[in-house]
């Protein structure tokens, strides 16, 4: 059996997601790989326009759902037209961005289906046996290969910046329509609101220190602030420090948070789970301090320093101060 | 309301991890388990709405005899019984084979609500809660930053997080599984108090045959992806590790900040 590689992409005001320009390249490598077809699935209510755009790809058909159902993106609108449209048409793969609209409706489509699940791929190969899989665990401390055993179809979801979007190969796809009859609403949407902050903006900031998880306790960010006021740098958190209420949400850096490209990024403390490296990956010049040498963060930075960022952070500010005041 | 709230049991994430002789997971020998963070804050939104409805919380884990230990933090919180999936059986389960055997246990007993963490912190799929989900034939909701019950408690307002600093505010019919996120609410501690009648409190063991379930669909053998080996990334390789104390580390960092990188 060929592979049929299913790209359901998802749009917002008559524009394609980033990261379905992504998925797009990954699935037409896929199905490159496997020597089969890629087809890209566009559901929503007047997306003509998103229709249009992936006629310019390279993909064997796009399949269009219309309808009124299918205004507002919903769980049960979304798995009633794709469950239906999966039995019919019988792709063995369906690959999505791992976005937060994706995630939260691909595990149920993969169970409405019977199908295999595999979210938050970060790359795959071929052995003997098949297509291996890799995707993080344990917060990114870990990388798992892993093999799907189950049923077709096998829904697979690609973390953000594993493909680029501007990798995806173009040409010239026929539009196909495909049932949406089966599309059941299952919530009412009252409205779309700004996460309440003070609104500041990070990514205009030229330097900005982050902390993270292992600051330990929120009395403790004055160390923080002190290396900050002397860098003339913003201050920046990932996400364990916002939950516990330490910092405002609108310093929150990573995928629910800003994305920021500053020329300087100081991590500190931040163990640097996938959710906070693409929020931070434009960042040209990347420190880490951390006690954890295996930390993820360690990965993606220039310069790093294991050790107490309680005693670090003091002796760096310590440094700066005494390297600006030589300088005049 | 009578709410079940599911927890998982996963390894703490400040623990030092060391990768399994087998090479597929990492070595639970000495290994500090913890309450799954996201999964301790659909506790407490549960135990919050319990207490405003004069209602029950049960909770449910699948996993070895550790998990015990997980479901008795739960019952010193405020949860009024737990169910402790425990069976050779279930073990190796993906979240599809997970999903399954959590909404039989939730279908046997009948619930309003069911409450659960957006994403787990070992395996991390996020899926679980939309497959139990799925079983049950009820609406869900992901990444679950607010919970607002309506007019008699036969649907709720809910607040969901969307990327870029949005969020999104719907009206879903109960019952409902809700996947909360880490942040929308505050845990409370136990108290000694909670701690002594824990102790007393009904932690049930359900087998799969209990649930009627067949051994294929549940477990390894009713997962759909199989891990096939773990390891560390090349982590390390991108940063100049920068050695020797505090002072010395810090005013070497800075040099090259200036000299080599130039951004100070």
């Amino acid at each position: 059996m060929s592979a049929k590689v299913w790209i359901v992409v998802q749009h917002r005001e008559g524009h394609l997601h980033r990261m379905s320009r992504e998925a797009i390249a990954g699935g037409q490598q896929l199905a490159s790989l496997l020597g089969g077809t890629a087809e890209a699935v566009v559901l929503g209510h007047g997306v003509g326009p998103v229709a249009e755009e992936l006629g310019g790809y390279d993909l064997a058909a796009v399949h269009v759902a219309d309808a009124e159902a299918l205004a507002d993106y919903t769980p049960g609108g979304y798995v009633g037209v794709l469950a239906a449209a999966l039995k019919d048409h019988a792709p063995t793969h369906v690959v999505l961005a791992h976005s937060y609209q994706n995630i939260e409706y691909m595990a149920r489509l993969a169970q409405a289906v019977g199908g295999s699940l595999l979210p938050e791929a970060t790359g795959f190969e071929t052995d003997e046996e098949g297509v291996v899989w890799r995707r993080p665990v344990l917060g990114g401390k870990l990388q798992a290969r892993v093999r799907a055993v189950g049923p077709a179809p096998l829904l697979v979801s690609f973390q953000s910046g594993v493909f680029g979007g501007s990798d995806a190969a173009t040409g010239n796809a026929p539009r196909v329509e495909l049932d949406a009859s089966a599309a059941a609403p299952d919530r009412e949407i009252l409205g779309v609101e700004e996460v309440a902050g003070e609104h500041v903006d990070l990514s205009a900031a030229e330097i900005v220190v982050a902390v993270g998880r292992g600051i330990g306790d929120g009395d403790k960010l004055k160390i923080i602030e002190a290396l900050a006021e002397s860098l003339g740098a913003e201050i920046g958190a990932s996400r364990p420090v916002i939950d516990n209420g330490w910092l405002p949400r609108d310093r929150q850096i990573g995928s629910s948070g800003q994305t920021i490209a500053p020329k300087l990024y100081i991590a500190i403390g931040i163990s640097g789970a996938i959710q906070h490296l693409v929020g931070m990956k434009g960042a040209s010049t990347v420190v880490a301090v951390n006690k954890d040498a295996e930390a993820p963060i360690f990965g993606v930075a220039d310069y790093g320093i294991v050790g107490d960022l309680h005693e670090i952070v003091p002796a760096l500010t310590e440094a700066i101060r005494e390297a600006k005041a030589a300088a005049g | 309301m009578k709410i079940a709230v599911c927890v998982k049991q996963v390894p703490d994430t400040e623990a030092r991890l060391r990768v399994a002789g087998d090479g597929r997971w990492v070595d639970e020998e000495n290994l500090p388990f913890v309450i799954n963070e996201s999964d301790e804050y659909a506790l407490e939104e549960a135990l919050q709405i319990a207490e405003r409805t004069v209602g029950e919380v049960v909770v449910l884990s699948i996993g070895p005899a550790r998990v015990r230990e997980a479901l008795r933090k739960c019952l010193a919180l405020g949860a009024h019984r737990a169910m402790h999936l425990s069976d050779e059986a279930f073990a190796g389960g993906d979240a599809m084979a997970t999903g399954r055997a959590l909404a039989a246990a939730i279908a046997r007993e009948g619930f309003d609500l069911v409450l659960t963490g957006s994403q787990s912190d070992d395996v991390g799929s996020g899926s679980t809660g939309s497959i139990v989900a799925g079983h049950l034939g009820w609406p869900h909701a992901w990444l679950v930053m607010g919970v607002e019950l309506e007019e008699g408690n036969s649907s709720a307002k809910v607040t969901r997080e969307m990327e870029s600093g949005m969020n999104e505010v719907l009206r879903i019919q109960l019952p409902a599984v809700l996947e909360i996120q880490a942040g929308l609410n505050h845990p409370r501690y136990a108290s000694l108090k909670g701690i002594m009648q824990a102790k007393k409190k009904e932690m049930a063991e359900v087998s799969a045959a209990d649930l009627g379930l067949d051994g294929a669909a549940i477990g390894a053998s009713g997962a759909t992806v199989e891990i096939l080996s773990v390891a560390f990334p090349e982590s390390g390789e991108g940063a100049r590790i920068i050695e020797g104390d505090a002072s010395s580390a810090a005013q070497e960092l800075v040099d090259r900040l200036q000299k080599e990188a130039r951004v100070l």
